[in-house]
């Protein structure tokens, strides 16, 4: 292996994937084969991490493996702790890896396969990944260090206070609707909604059998419930087509709802040993097994893609999501390209093991790639299925009827053929009433892997079985998140009320502890609801709301970003974070304002709340209200959805002032004003606590 | 003497397998533990009685439940992606 093999390997690997990109760019007529989507991802991802990773870790961030990290410098067995770097990626990539990848390119998938490819691949390699490997560089050079601590101090304590209060945001919405996508896909579902149900006796079984029986014997009993799991979906099947349990357990999805924010108020006040934590050490598990099942599914059966590389519905008439191509494509796919909610985990428990500096490509860079990669087999299962399927199981009932036969004639407006009869026949193969409208993203994944797994293990016959296999497996990890996140936002609302009432701080107490996760539970339960009454189905107009939220969490990650490398008088680098920041602004101030002020009323929320003021003018009532109250609700939600909206352009215009500011003054210094922790030789012994109280 | 030293050549192979199984098994179990946010324990004691041995570490329950409680209580813990 000398110096001239490198040219050559990644010369042939860079040759393999344009072609690759090639074949399904220009590709028309019959399908093609998912295997070229696979080779173009992996040369991208290779490419891009040989060369940009190892460009931002050499000359960018100038990472210094000699420099101790906080793990190294604080050891304490507990906390800090150097970990290999394969079992920091493991838990890294466990952390980041979540619903979102897995619907974002779903829905995006409307407009056709390519748009949504192009995006995952070039919006990981040049801005997800980027970002998480600079919270990460950041982070460790700062003893591991939140996103908001670091905020405040490289940039003030008052842009500090605004991006607390914008992660609180977007925890919100991100919450509502994640329990929106778990609604839409057990409703009317009674198999779905037992095996659901099922996970919380059997997370309770778990929990006490942890506490009490074989105290921390996670592993077995993680086995265990593995296995309980499985009795549950194949349970499930009987109970769905049992006379009395089957309609007992067929649930609308506004009484769904209401179970839905009992159970996380339930959930995150009681003990976390007895449900939260076993239902995680399940969720964690299941979701690895799940993504490397559909992984080994699609290299195996290697299927077709049937969806067109490029729709009509990229002008933004899609029956999906409202909003053309630019800028909706890149907020609707935003974990998978580019997610900020990384930055919070980049910045929470993963710079606290890292073992060596040299290990930040790696973890931050290569652990993104990885998330991205799951976005793309996303995509997979989603453009596999008939496109008729895509667009009869997405499509609101408001636009494609009641019916198999209505939705067979609306699709085939849009030139894509299916009888009512294979409709039906697909939703019995699946094992449920109806695949119609099932909008969510989750009943269209999990229809694509059980048609995937369903051809390696079992035919046909094994189809129900993975539909809710792969049901389970998304509703389980959202449900996860639900209640990990209330909990997170409960301790965030303490800390603000706190400001007010310094009795609500006190993170021990009944009182304050039932009154901060009521309030979170009401906020996050307040943008559920509608969502789930809304005739479009919800997802239209909150799935958007908050990819614009998590976009401009990155947009602000990157300004630290930004603002940091011009602290490190680096400044002539710094457009690997600018470049990435520029086009996400641009994405998400488009997007935020067409859903303040465009004048379909599909998208803006203005426009919608004036139809239906001047409907209940001239005394008229539209669909879904059946009363004036109702009218006045619809209004009401409007606006909410607009201030909302109104709030996260403040957090990220404020934000972008700051930065700009911030970046001149470092500028203007000729010395850098960075604060790190500093390297161990600049140090005069005792006085490193002397440096971590001025850091 | 070819016949001993094939066998003790595939005596080493297995050795070598076993080893690298061992190691593997190690490393999947500590990622596994580490996603459920549970560091590895055995770590913890070797640094534990290289930097304190005057105290005793915690046994392996409560070492457990510490991180249990952790990994959702208050403070940067418990984020979780979407």
């Amino acid at each position: 292996m000398g110096k001239l093999s490198t040219p050559i390997i990644f010369g042939a690997i860079a040759v393999l994937g344009a072609v690759s990109l090639a074949i399904i760019a220009l590709h028309q007529g019959e399908s093609i084969s998912a295997v070229w989507m696979v080779v173009a991802a992996v040369c991208t991802y290779a490419i891009a991490y040989r060369f940009y990773a190892r460009y931002l870790a050499g000359k960018v961030m100038q990472l210094n493996p000699a420099r101790l990290t906080p793990a190294v410098r604080r050891n304490d067995g507990l906390d800090y702790v150097p970990t290999p770097r394969n079992v920091l990626f493991g838990h890294h990539f466990a952390a980041i890896a979540g619903a979102g990848p897995l619907v974002g390119p779903v829905l995006a998938a409307q407009m056709g396969y390519l748009p949504g490819v192009l995006w995952i691949l070039v919006g990981a390699v040049l801005a997800g990944a980027v970002q998480d490997m600079m919270v990460l560089f950041m982070s460790t050079r700062r003893d591991g260090k939140s996103l908001g601590d670091m905020i405040r101090t490289e940039m003030g304590n008052i842009p500090g206070v605004i991006a607390q209060v914008g992660v609180l945001m977007i925890m919100v919405i991100i919450l509502a609707v994640l329990a929106l996508v778990v609604v839409k896909a057990l409703a009317e579902s009674p198999w779905g909604t037992f095996t659901v149900a099922a996970t919380i006796p059997i997370a309770i079984f778990m929990g006490l059998y942890t506490r009490f029986l074989r105290p921390g014997r996670v592993g077995e009993v993680s086995v265990i419930g593995v296995v309980l799991l499985i009795l549950a979906i194949i349970g499930g099947g009987h109970v769905a087509a049992d006379p009395v349990w089957g309609p007992a357990f067929t649930l609308t999805g506004p009484t769904l709802a209401i179970l839905m924010m009992a159970y996380g108020f339930i959930a995150s006040v009681i003990p976390v040993w007895l449900l939260l934590a076993p239902r995680d050490y399940l969720s964690t598990f299941l979701k690895i097994g799940a993504i490397l099942a559909l992984a080994i599914g699609i290299l195996i059966v290697r299927p077709h893609l049937q969806m067109p590389a490029i729709t009509p519905f990229i002008d933004g008439t899609g029956p999906v999501f409202a909003g053309a191509l630019f800028p909706f494509l890149f907020i609707t796919i935003a974990c998978g390209a580019v997610s900020g909610f990384h930055a919070l985990i980049s910045s929470g428990t993963t710079p606290k093991l890292l073992e060596n500096e040299n290990q930040i490509p790696l973890i931050g860079y290569g652990a993104m790639l990885c998330e991205s990669f799951v976005a793309v087999m996303a995509l997979i299962a989603a453009t596999v299925l008939d496109p008729a399927v895509y667009f009869a199981m997405n499509s609101p009932a408001a636009i494609i009827g009641t019916d198999a036969a209505s939705a067979a004639a609306a699709v085939a407006q849009w030139g894509f053929h299916i009888t009512p009869g294979e409709l039906e026949q697909l939703a019995r193969d699946v094992g449920e009433h109806s695949i119609l409208s099932r909008a969510g993203g989750a009943p269209t994944l999990a229809v694509g892997m059980a048609h995937i797994l369903s051809n390696v293990i079992g035919g046909k016959a094994m189809m129900a079985f993975w539909y809710h296999f792969a049901i389970l497996f998304e509703a389980l990890f959202i449900l996860t998140t639900v209640d990990a996140g209330t909990r997170v936002c409960r301790f965030m609302i303490q800390d603000l009320l706190g400001v007010a009432v310094p009795k609500m701080r006190e993170t021990k107490s009944w009182g304050a502890n039932v009154v901060a996760t009521a309030l979170t539970v009401a906020l996050w339960g307040y943008f559920l609801y509608t969502g789930v009454i809304d005739p479009l189905g919800g997802i239209n107009s909150l799935w958007p709301l908050f990819g614009i939220a998590n976009q401009m969490l990155a947009a602000v990650a990157l300004i630290l970003g930004t603002v940091v490398l011009f602290k490190m008088k680096r400044e002539r680098f710094a457009w690997v974070a600018i470049v990435p920041t520029v086009w996400l602004l641009v994405c998400t101030l488009t997007a935020g304002f067409q859903k303040l002020f465009h004048p379909d009323i599909r998208i803006g929320f203005l426009s919608h709340a004036r139809k239906y003021q001047e409907a209940l003018g001239a005394g008229d009532l539209l669909a879904p209200a059946k009363t004036a109250g109702d009218m006045h609700r619809i209004i009401v939600n409007d606006y909410v959805n607009s201030a909302l909206t109104a709030g996260f352009l403040f957090v990220v215009l404020t934000m972008v002032v700051y930065g700009v500011l911030a970046c001149l003054k470092a500028w203007r210094n000729n010395r850098p004003t960075v604060r790190e922790y500093p390297e161990a030789h600049d140090l005069t012994p005792g006085d490193e606590a002397a440096d971590i109280a001025r850091a | 003497m070819p016949e001993a030293r094939r066998a003790s050549g595939q005596a080493d192979l297995a050795c070598l397998c076993r080893d690298a199984a061992l190691r593997w098994g190690r490393g999947v179990r500590r990622t596994a533990g580490l996603m459920i946010g549970q560091p590895d324990y055995d770590a913890y004691v070797a640094h534990a009685t290289a930097t304190h041995p005057d105290q005793p570490p915690l046994d392996k329950v409560a070492f457990f439940r510490l991180h249990e409680q952790r990994r959702f209580g208050a403070g940067s813990g418990g984020f979780r992606c979407c």
